[in-house]
């Protein structure tokens, strides 16, 4: 079974989100940037395929040199092969044609994404992948099991759990659930070692028209002081949310 | 040119986020100066559509639609904003809506854009501005293709009451939804449990509250406000409570009306995924938490005692108040 992971750089959920240039764009100074956590969820599950059914793994990134250090996190908990497809990825349209144009004719059994990256929370890739591929594509998994070609699925939906099969190929967009957070892999020293030797396939992009173009960027106005209200006086709670807030 | 607003149901009846969505579609026409329409899927509830005053409704009636397939859905909404000229297509923020609008933008090579918060900020180019880094910051995004895509977040632009006849254009598809390689099996859903996608209440407990054994005030508290349940993430870690409770920036996101808080510290990634709900309590024994100062109101005081008082003043406040 071939397996591809698409994984995109985030910045670590405590960063301090803060703009330059005249607030067009995003200020990268002492942010770190990690695997999109719904990604780790997928990467760890294919990596649980390859132990038990011999999978192999490639996972594939569209970012610039930066992001070599997510990849190489990415072989240290088990992919085989890792490919940069070297472009900005500032739009999802653009990175789903970069990654189309990588995967296709290669005979992925399976593609795993995440459901969103946390940084734009899109959840776009994986849709635009499915019709640029012409293959079926299952959003926000929280559980996949693959036999003879054909994948068990659990998906989200608002209020409850859908349940699904179909065959491969497949293209999944994961979260947590696909594996539980304490099985999140830790690389070992071994896996650190094989990733550092480990040569990072470089593409170039494809040219492609980007359809959408952040202008700029602002941060939500400063919040009014909280309002304290005392225990003992829980009547002035309900009469503000009801006469000030409106919302009960 | 014409906005086409993407309404859903389940059982024939139009999910509750419809109200907001035909709102912001309506004013959406408005302000491009075009036609609204709002599109149904195996629903005849013209009544709710007339409130808001839209010119039409677009009803497609159909077998194989009625269970959501993504593709089927898109391959019906693409048709639809085709032959009714549409270039603008607003959608919800739901699940199944995520699911469907990235096939349906690459489908129609249209820009897409969703956590959108307002009506655009310009109309040429055309600009909206939408909620980034998880609720961290706004963009202002151009979008560079004649359709376009917008995905509403919930509860951003409210609702706005507008009474018109509405007229009523049943549609036949032409497109193929009969088959799909998915095939369900069947859903688990929460009976008679309002879901966090849904409900404008939602009332989240976090460790502070020492053990699953005390979460029946959590309930009762949700109870009497309609509301739905939630967790941090270490009480679901810690199976306290099912996973799909598990909100914040690595769980389910939350835009209702008011978040109650109750023992939850406002660790940064909590926050992130709840911030955009408009109105947050908090009650917690320590002044010093962080989410105390990201809140609107606070009550510092123990969960124990100030939660039963809560819910008793609520249900004789719901008595006085019908
Ligand atoms: C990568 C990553 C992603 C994460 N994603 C999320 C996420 O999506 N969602 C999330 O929630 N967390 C997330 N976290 C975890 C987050 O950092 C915090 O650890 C977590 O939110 C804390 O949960 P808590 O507030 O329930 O517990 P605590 O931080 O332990 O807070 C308990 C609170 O209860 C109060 N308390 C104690 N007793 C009482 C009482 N009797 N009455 C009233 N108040 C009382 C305390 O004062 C305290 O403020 C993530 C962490 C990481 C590293
Ligand atoms: N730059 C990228 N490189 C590789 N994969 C990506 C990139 N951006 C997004 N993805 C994948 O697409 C998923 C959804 O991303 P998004 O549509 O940006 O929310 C992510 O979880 C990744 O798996």
């Amino acid at each position: 079974m071939k397996i591809a992971v698409c994984i995109s750089a985030v910045p670590d959920t405590t960063s301090k989100i803060n703009f330059i240039e005249n607030n067009t764009a995003f200020d990268r100074e002492g942010v770190q940037f990690v695997i999109n956590p719904n990604d780790e969820f997928g990467l760890t599950r294919a990596v649980w395929f390859k132990e038990r059914n011999q999978a192999q793994i490639t996972v594939v990134n569209v970012g610039l040199e930066d992001t070599e250090a997510i990849l190489r996190k990415a072989i240290a908990i088990g992919a085989d092969h890792a490919v940069r497809i070297n472009a900005n990825p500032t739009d999802s349209s653009y990175v789903a044609q970069q990654i189309s144009n990588y995967l296709k004719d290669q005979g992925f059994d399976l593609i795993i994404t995440g459901k969103e990256s946390i940084d734009f929370n899109g959840g776009m890739v994986h849709g635009m992948l499915a019709e640029l591929l012409n293959v079926e594509v299952v959003h926000a998994c929280t559980s996949i099991d693959i036999e003879n070609g054909k994948a068990e699925i659990a998906r989200e939906i608002d209020g409850g759990t859908e349940h699904l099969t179909c065959h491969l190929p497949l293209i999944v967009s994961g979260q947590k659930g696909l594996v539980e957070e304490s099985d999140l892999k830790i690389p070992n020293m071994r896996g650190i070692m094989t990733a550092r030797k480990k040569v990072i396939e470089v593409i170039e992009p494809m040219s492609t028209a980007c359809k959408t173009t952040d202008i700029g960027f602002e941060k939500p106005s400063k919040k009014a002081e909280v309002e304290l209200i005392d225990a003992g006086n829980l009547d002035e709670l309900i009469q503000k949310l009801h006469k000030e807030a409106k919302v009960i | 040119m014409a906005v086409l607003i993407v309404l859903e149901s389940e059982n024939g009846q139009l999910k509750s986020n419809s109200g907001e969505l035909l709102s912001y579609g309506k004013a959406l026409g408005s302000y491009m100066e075009t036609d609204a329409f709002a599109l149904s899927i195996n629903c005849s509830e013209q009544t709710t559509i007339e409130k808001y005053g839209l010119k039409k409704v677009v009803e497609v009636h159909s077998e194989h639609l009625k269970s959501f397939n993504a593709k089927n859905y898109a391959d019906c909404v693409a048709e639809v904003s085709q032959k009714l000229n549409c270039d603008i297509i607003v959608v919800s923020s739901s699940t199944n809506a995520k699911y469907m609008s990235g096939i349906l933008a690459q489908k129609l090579q249209a820009a897409y854009t969703n956590n959108v918060v307002d009506i655009p900020l310009e109309k040429n180019p055309f600009t909206v501005k939408r909620s980034v880094y998880s609720n961290k910051a706004f963009a202002h995004t151009q979008l560079n293709a004649d359709v376009k895509i917008l995905g509403l977040t919930k509860n951003s632009f409210g609702q706005n009451l507008d009474q018109a006849a509405t007229e009523i254009e049943s549609f036949e598809l032409t497109a193929d939804v009969a088959s799909s390689a998915l095939e369900i099996k069947g859903q688990d859903t929460l009976e008679g449990q309002i879901s966090i996608a849904d409900a404008d209440v939602v009332v989240s407990g976090g460790r502070g509250l020492k053990g699953p054994e005390n979460w029946k005030m959590i309930e009762d508290l949700a109870d009497v406000l309609g509301a739905a349940t939630a967790c941090s993430k270490p009480v679901s870690d810690m199976g306290w409570r099912p996973h799909s409770e598990h909100v914040g920036q690595t769980g389910k996101p939350v835009a209702s009306n008011l978040y109650i808080a109750i023992g939850i510290s406002g660790a940064i990634q909590h926050l992130a995924g709840v911030s955009s709900s408009k109105v947050k309590v908090v009650i917690n024994s320590d002044a010093e938490a962080p989410f105390v100062k990201a809140a609107d109101y606070a009550v510092i005081g123990d969960a124990f005692e100030v939660v039963p008082q809560l819910i008793e003043k609520l249900k004789a406040f719901k008595i006085q108040n019908g």
